[in-house]
């Protein structure tokens, strides 16, 4: 079965359609890359997926459930976690603390308990921790722990914002242009993340990346869009050499 | 030294009712910091709160600690619910639109208040366990409905101190507060948080009313205490808790001195000098944070 299914979505900002009768599938474990200019519909996808904007037509699954209709925050409690273009953090938070908040669809404890701060809820206090210091030394954060993220360099800042969705434990990843600012150095260390991410941690990843070396190094299958129809699907090489995609970016 | 004991007595009534300010400014903060929304209402909450606690200890005679808790969770409940109603389904809308929508509901409260049978336009008196009873601190005298105030409102902050710091309900609310977006995708319920922190501004409200009711009766009108609530909330730094308590700690202390010292008319107006003064040196507030955009 595949992870996600998504049958014919559509979405329309008034006369603009934004995403035209998109279908495709991610399968488990492996890394699905959304390409096309701007304005092809990659984020408009990623917003359907986590919620933000209700489609006009279609049907979103996942693990063979619909989640077409439900609530934005019921999205990471299934078990879908993302990053943003522009990377939004908890700026007065630490590092430390955006990365446990990312664990708070995990909590299990309940208000009175924690009133009393009973041993259940410093084993799981306990546990939960445990769980976010594995994430800050898989992406090396160690040495930022405890810096208020509204400090930090954007470099570090887009890697928290990751470690933040690791650290709720998803199935699925969507990483919203993860090479969006980064320096080249930066952007081969994101690449063996994302590697690892997918072989280490088992979990999928759905991207959107313009930068084609990063698109070759970590995709397994790419889906090319223009005017948020698609205009190829495939592996790497395929795609790239596809006439329409030719013509979508380097025009007639 | 009698100067002195005078100077004394004048702050010692003057963070009593400070106490009552900062409790109101807290309100307006814990809803801006979440939502957004300044809550120009946030003083007719407090007068809601007394005429509730007048109802069920005064014309239900029920006893004092059992009224109280009874009409803050009351309170809580009108305030979740003046959210869900109102507020929520104008969000997004352009801020003068909200504004225009909590000053009306102001407006409501303090019709609806003087048409209920029983509350009217008249004061009302009730009486607290701590009403007529004076302590003397040395040469300082101090009435037990200040003490009161002044204990509740260190209570209820470092009950928030705590419910915010430690508890999984609190944490959510201070992530909503910082950033809507990545607090939904972190599985926060963001609409029902919002809710629960209308619901506990207007339960704070509710204590500040009850407490206040000794000391200036329940009216109407009452009310209108959130006018010097708001420049407390402004001289803190909106937007800062321990901002809006010191805000209104300084405001009423001030203003409690201006009264003794200064002529009359004096004392109204000390709060807003207070308050332009300190704008005038630190424009962020006493406790808020610089707006420095990064280029």
């Amino acid at each position: 079965m595949s992870l996600l299914a998504i049958d014919n979505l559509s979405l329309h900002f008034g006369g603009v359609r934004a995403v035209e009768d998109v279908s495709f599938r991610v399968e488990p474990q492996e890394v699905f890359t959304l390409i096309g200019p701007n304005g092809a519909g990659k984020t408009s996808i990623f917003n359907l997926i986590s919620r933000i904007y209700d489609a006009h037509a279609g049907r979103i699954a996942f693990e063979g459930r619909d989640i077409t209709a439900i609530a934005p925050h019921e999205v990471a409690q299934r078990g879908i976690a993302r990053t943003f273009q522009n990377v939004e953090l908890f700026e007065h938070a630490t590092v430390l603390e955006n990365l446990l908040l990312g664990r708070h669809v995990r909590f299990r404890t309940r208000l009175p308990f924690e009133l009393l701060f009973t041993p259940s809820v410093r084993a799981e206090e306990r546990a939960h921790r445990e769980k976010v210091e594995e994430v800050i030394d898989f992406l090396e954060l160690q040495h930022y722990r405890d810096s208020r993220t509204g400090n930090l360099p954007y470099g570090v800042r887009k890697v928290v914002e990751l470690g933040r969705a690791l650290a709720s434990g998803p199935k699925l990843l969507l990483l919203d242009e993860p090479s969006s600012g980064l320096n080249t150095e930066e952007t081969e260390e994101m690449s063996f993340w994302i590697e690892d991410i997918t072989q280490e941690l088992g979990i999928t990843v759905l991207m959107i990346e313009h930068d084609m070396a990063l698109v070759r190094e970590v995709s397994d299958r790419v889906l090319a869009l223009n005017y948020g129809r698609i205009i190829a699907a495939g592996d790497v090489e395929s795609v790239q050499a596809h006439p329409e995609v030719v013509r979508a970016y380097l025009g007639e | 030294m009698r100067a002195f004991v005078e100077f004394s007595q004048q702050v010692l009534s003057g963070a009593a009712l400070g106490c009552i300010y900062a409790l109101i400014a807290l309100g307006f903060v814990l809803i801006y910091k979440a939502t957004e929304v300044v809550n120009f209402a946030q003083g007719e909450l407090m007068m809601l709160g007394a005429f509730l606690g007048y109802t069920f200890i005064s014309l239900f005679g029920l006893p004092f600690w059992l009224g109280l808790p009874l009409a803050v969770v009351c309170m809580a409940g009108i305030g979740g619910l003046l959210d869900r109603i109102v507020v929520r389904p104008i969000v997004g809308q352009p801020v003068f639109a909200i504004v225009m929508v909590t000053l009306g509901m102001g407006f409501v409260a303090r019709s609806g208040a003087s048409l209920v049978p029983a509350w009217g336009v008249d004061t009302h008196v009730f009486s607290t366990p701590f009403t007529g009873k004076v302590t003397s601190i040395g040469p300082l005298v101090a009435s037990h409905d200040q003490l009161a105030i002044m204990a509740t409102t260190a209570a209820l902050v470092a009950v928030l101190f705590l419910f915010f710091r430690y508890t999984r309900i609190g944490i959510a609310m201070q992530a909503a507060s910082q950033n809507q977006l990545a607090a939904y995708y972190v599985g926060i319920p963001v609409k029902a948080i919002c809710s629960l922190i209308w619901g506990l501004s207007a339960a704070v409200a509710a204590v500040a009313g009850i407490l206040l009711a000794p000391i200036v009766f329940v009216h109407a009108n009452m009310g209108f205490i959130g006018l010097k609530a708001f420049p407390a909330a402004v001289l803190g730094g909106f937007g800062s808790i321990p901002g809006a308590i010191a805000g209104g700690l300084v405001i009423g202390v001030v203003e409690s001195l201006a009264g003794f010292y200064l002529p009359e008319g004096f004392k109204d107006v000390a709060a807003y000098v207070v308050l332009l003064l300190v704008l005038a040196i630190r424009p962020q507030g006493l406790f808020g944070e610089g707006l420095r955009k990064k280029v």
